[in-house]
C-alpha cells in the first residue's frame, strides 16, 4: 500500500555562511520562506506545518509562486529532507524528477545517465540494460545517448529524465516544473505516457505553472504560499483562487477536447 | 464516465491516523540506512568505477595513470633514500613501495572522505538514497585504486625478487633482521580488509563532520602532509632503534603512537616478510571498533541532517 504521511512538518534550513550578516529585521518580501533569526545560525523556514496525507490514487498539483514552497515540499514527500519538527512517514518506492541536469553527471553519456538514474530508482543493471532501447526510442535521443551530457539542452535532459521515469513503474512520482521545458511534439508523447504511467503508479505530485498540464494529470490541488498551505481542495477551486480567475477559461477548444476524452484528468464533461 | 469531480476532493482531510513520532534520530534508522545501502551493491559499484573511469576519460592510458604514477613516485623516492639512508635498493625499494601503496588508500580515505557527501550535493539533494551509498562509493573507488597500485608491488617483486625473501635481510643498513618473504604474506589480505572496515568508519564519520563544518577538511589537508613524514614510510624504525636505543622514551614512541603507523603495518609487514607483530593487529582491531561506535552514532544522531547541510 503506498501512502505519504506527514504530521505538522517543518522544515528549516540553517545558511551557515550568512552569520555575519546583518538580519536584525526579519527579512519578509513576497518571495522565499520567512528567515528565521532567534538562534545563532540564519534558518529559512522553507515548510511550516504542513500535514498532508496522501493515499494510492491521489494526483495532486502544486502551485504558488516562486519560492513559495513547491520543491522543498517535494523534497520532503520523497524523504530526501527529513522534517525538522513534525514528522512523516513514506511507504512505496519514490521516482523524483526534479531539477533537471543537477542530479546528472554532466561528463558522462546519455546512456551511462539512464544506468545510473535506474540503479537509483531502485532497478538492477540487467533491468534497466534491456529498457534502454525503449528509452532511446521514446526520447528520440538516438545517437546522442553516447554523449556526454554537457552537450544536451535543457528539453533533450528533460527528455532522458522523464524516458527513464516512464520506463520503470515508480509507486510515488514526484515531478517538479521542469517538465515544461520539452517541445510540443514530445509533450504529446510524453503526456500519454504521463498519464498512463500515472493511471499505473500510485501516487502522483506534480508543481507546475502550466494549467493544461495540471489538468491533464491532476485531479487534486494544494497551493504553497511562504511554506505553508494555503489551501488544499479540488484542482479546479485551487486553481481559481490561485489565479484569480477559472483556469477552463482559458483552455483551447482541443486541449478541452483532449482533457474529457482522458479519464484521468477526472474532471466533469471539461467542455 | 462520471468522474468523481473536484467537489469530492475538497473534502479530502489532513491525516486522520495518530501521528507517528519522529523516528528520524533512531538507531533503527541508522542501521536501516546501512542496510539498504549495502544491498544496493550495484549502484555503488557502478559509480565508484564511474568515478575511476571518468577521471581519467579522454586520456591515453585511463586507469593505468594510477599505476604509472604511483610507480614512478615509488621509484624515485626509492632511489633518492635508499642512497641517503645508506640502504640496500633491492630491499629498501620494496620497504618503500608498499609503505606508499597503502599510504595512498589512507590518504585517500581521509582526504576524499571529507568530501564525500559535499561531492555528491547535487545527488543528495536529487535523489532520495540512503547515505551509506557514498560511502561505499569512495571506499570503493579507493580499494580499485589500492588494486592498480598493487600491481607496482608485483612488478618490484618480479625484479627485486632476491632481496626481500632471503632470510635474515635488514631494510637499513644495521636494522632488525627481517625472516623474509614466505606465505604468510597472505597475512596482507584479511590486513586489506580490516582496513577496509576502518575506511568505512572514516569515511561515514568525517564525511558528516566535514559537512557540517567546512573547515575539517583543510585542517586535514594541512596536516597531512605532516603525517606523512612522521609516519614510518620513507624511514624505517630501525632508524629510532638505532639512534635512541631500546629504552622507552617519547622519541622511540613516536612510531607507536602514531595510530597510522599500525594501519601501514599490517599489510607492509606481510607484503615484504618483515617481522609481523600482533599488537599492531590489536590497535587497528581497536580503532575499527571505538570508530564504528563512534561513526554509527554520528550517523544515527546527524543522519537527517546531511541533505540540510550539503
Amino acid at each position: 500500500m503506498v501512502s505519504i504521511d506527514v504530521w505538522d512538518a517543518s522544515v528549516d534550513f540553517p545558511i551557515f555562511d550568512a552569520k555575519s550578516r546583518s538580519l536584525k529585521k526579519q527579512v519578509l518580501g513576497k518571495v522565499g520562506g520567512k528567515i528565521g533569526t532567534e538562534s545563532k545560525v540564519p534558518v529559512i523556514e522553507a515548510l511550516h506545518d504542513i500535514s498532508i496525507s496522501l493515499k494510492d490514487g491521489d494526483r495532486v498539483g502544486l502551485v504558488g509562486h516562486n519560492g513559495a514552497g513547491k520543491s522543498t515540499l517535494l523534497r520532503l514527500l520523497s524523504g530526501i529532507y527529513e522534517p525538522t519538527r513534525g514528522s512523516s512517514r513514506i511507504v512505496g518506492r519514490v521516482a523524483p524528477v526534479f531539477d533537471l541536469g543537477v542530479g546528472m553527471d554532466q561528463e558522462i553519456s546519455g546512456f551511462e545517465n539512464i544506468m545510473i538514474r535506474g540503479l537509483y530508482l531502485g532497478m538492477t543493471r540487467k533491468q534497466m540494460e534491456k529498457r534502454v532501447d525503449d528509452i532511446a526510442e521514446f526520447t528520440e535521443l538516438g545517437d546522442y545517448l553516447a554523449m556526454p551530457l554537457r552537450t544536451y539542452s535543457t528539453g533533450m535532459r528533460v527528455r532522458l529524465a522523464l524516458g527513464v521515469v516512464t520506463s520503470i513503474d515508480p509507486e510515488i512520482l514526484l515531478l517538479d516544473e521542469g517538465i515544461g521545458a520539452v517541445d510540443a511534439a514530445f509533450l504529446d508523447k510524453a503526456r500519454d505516457r504521463l498519464v498512463d504511467l500515472v493511471r499505473r503508479s500510485g501516487l502522483l505530485v506534480f508543481a507546475s505553472h502550466q494549467d493544461d498540464l495540471l489538468l491533464e494529470l491532476c485531479t487534486s490541488a494544494v497551493w504553497m504560499d511562504e511554506g505553508r498551505m494555503k489551501m488544499r481542495g479540488g484542482l479546479r477551486e485551487v486553481l481559481t483562487a490561485y489565479k484569480g480567475k477559472d483556469p477552463f477559461a482559458n483552455v483551447s477548444p482541443e486541449a478541452a477536447a483532449r482533457l474529457a476524452a482522458a479519464p484521468v484528468s477526472a474532471v466533469e464533461g471539461g467542455e | 464516465m462520471s468522474a468523481p469531480s473536484t467537489v469530492q476532493s475538497v473534502t479530502v482531510p489532513a491525516p486522520t491516523s495518530a501521528p507517528a513520532p519522529s523516528d528520524s534520530k533512531s538507531w533503527a534508522r541508522a542501521f536501516a540506512d546501512i542496510r539498504a545501502g549495502v544491498a544496493n551493491r550495484e549502484l555503488w559499484s557502478h559509480l565508484g568505477w564511474q568515478d575511476i573511469k571518468q577521471r581519467y576519460r579522454r586520456s591515453v592510458l585511463g586507469p593505468l595513470w594510477i599505476t604509472l604514477s604511483m610507480g614512478v613516485t615509488a621509484l624515485g623516492l626509492g632511489i633518492l633514500y635508499s642512497q641517503l639512508l645508506g640502504s640496500p635498493i633491492d630491499t629498501y625499494l620494496p620497504y618503500i613501495t608498499t609503505g606508499f601503496i597503502v599510504w595512498a588508500f589512507l590518504l585517500g580515505c581521509l582526504t576524499e572522505g571529507t568530501e564525500t557527501f559535499i561531492a555528491n550535493e547535487g545527488l543528495i539533494k536529487h535523489l532520495p538514497a540512503p547515505l551509506s551509498v557514498y560511502v561505499l562509493r569512495t571506499v570503493w573507488r579507493q580499494c580499485i585504486m589500492f588494486a592498480h597500485n598493487m600491481i607496482i608491488y608485483f612488478i618490484v617483486l618480479m625484479i627485486l625478487w632476491g632481496g626481500i625473501t632471503k632470510s635474515g635481510y635488514v631494510i637499513t643498513d644495521g636494522g632488525v633482521p627481517q625472516p623474509g618473504l614466505n606465505w604468510s604474506a597472505l597475512l596482507a589480505i584479511p590486513a586489506f580488509a580490516l582496513i577496509a572496515v576502518n575506511a568505512g568508519w572514516v569515511v561515514l564519520l568525517f564525511g558528516i563532520i566535514s559537512t557540517r563544518f567546512r573547515d575539517i577538511p583543510q585542517v586535514i589537508t594541512s596536516l597531512i602532509n605532516l603525517l606523512f613524514f612522521m609516519t614510518p614510510i620513507v624511514w624505517s624504525t630501525d632508524i629510532l632503534q638505532k639512534r635512541f636505543g631500546d629504552g622507552v622514551t617519547w622519541r622511540s614512541l613516536v612510531a607507536e603512537l602514531n595510530p597510522l603507523y599500525h594501519f601501514i603495518q599490517i599489510i607492509r609487514a606481510p607484503l615484504i616478510g618483515a617481522q609481523q607483530s600482533w599488537h599492531h593487529w590489536a590497535i587497528v582491531g581497536g580503532f575499527a571498533v571505538v570508530g564504528w561506535v563512534l561513526a554509527l552514532f554520528v550517523m544515527r544522531n546527524y543522519r537527517s541532517r546531511v541533505s540540510y547541510w550539503v
